[in-house]
């Protein structure tokens, strides 16, 4: 019979450390979902996870069990990606480099017809990323959560331990950042 | 081409292309290797280690003060003391009513 997450933290808490094993294989692929709305390369994706792992596996004593342990999880998931964005901070890039073909394929493809440029979504998908990556790290996460996970305010106030008047003060300024990157870009190649 | 519109769209494009959740292969075994020579910490050794810094902090701070007391106390063949300054400061003003009385 399968052990639930309650008597799993117990076990590791008790000592058995191995009991940590099946709570990893279960919410894996979540939290290395989430690393990558925030890291592009691969190498800094499963960094950005082992962290999330590590610090729960560290900090367990300091889970309620009046909330689900996925919850928690997620809470330390975000609030690592954070960290990560804050220490690549200086490592955004500082000049639009070229797009890429099909990036500009869909852009141009929007501009004349801008009803058939959603179809291709993964280049938007790369022109979003590119986007964001331009983006401070709390901007980043807000837009992330509020716009592409479609967070409400208090469900991010809890994500990220800011309050919710905070919470709605940076998704105006992300909001405003964005759209003045994308002004830029579009002057750059428009007009 | 307004921004705004584009940007709308950009992040609906985003919301129906969501990342992918492919683990690779025994993640979990090098995580576990990882936690190896670790052990969750209880809620008192999470307090603990602040404290102790904080402690290691203050007795620092206590044997700088000392050494400064001693660097700056009045040497021996200097007459006016501490004990004689202070007692002249405390009674300065009652000296000196005294002396408009004479």
């Amino acid at each position: 019979m399968e052990r639930t997450d309650a008597e799993l933290i117990a076990a590791v808490l008790k000592g058995d450390a191995a009991c940590f094993e099946p709570l990893i294989v279960k919410y894996q692929p979540r939290v290395f979902a989430t690393a990558r709305r925030y890291a592009r390369r691969e190498s800094e994706v499963e960094d950005i996870v082992q962290e999330v792992f590590i610090k729960a596996f560290q900090k367990l004593a300091g889970f309620r069990s009046e909330a689900p342990f996925e919850h928690w999880l997620m809470r330390l998931a975000v609030r690592t990606c954070y960290d990560f964005l804050r220490a690549h901070q200086r490592s955004r890039e500082t000049v639009f480099t070229e797009l890429s073909k099909p990036e500009t394929d869909w852009l141009d493809q929007y501009v004349v017809e801008p009803g058939a440029a959603d179809e291709n979504a993964e280049a938007a998908r790369q022109l979003i990323q590119r986007l964001l990556s331009r983006l401070s790290p709390s901007a980043r996460l807000v837009i992330t959560l509020l716009e592409i996970e479609e967070r409400t305010v208090k469900e991010i106030a809890d994500l990220t331990g800011w309050s919710v008047p905070l919470v709605k003060v940076r998704a105006f300024r992300a909001r405003a950042e964005m759209r003045k990157t994308l002004e830029k870009i579009t002057k750059e190649k428009y007009m | 081409m307004k921004p705004s519109e584009l940007q709308t769209n950009l992040i609906q494009a985003a919301r129906r292309a969501p990342p992918q959740d492919h683990v690779p292969y025994a993640f979990e075994k090098r995580i576990m290797a990882r936690l190896a020579g670790l052990s969750p910490a209880s809620p008192w050794v999470l307090w603990g280690r602040p404290l102790w810094r904080a402690a290691f902090s203050c007795v620092a701070i206590t044997l700088l003060c000392c050494v400064w007391s001693f660097a700056t106390a009045p040497k021996p063949d200097n007459p006016d003391t501490f004990a004689q300054a202070f007692e002249r400061a405390v009674f300065a003003s009652s000296d000196q009513h005294l002396e408009e009385l004479w």
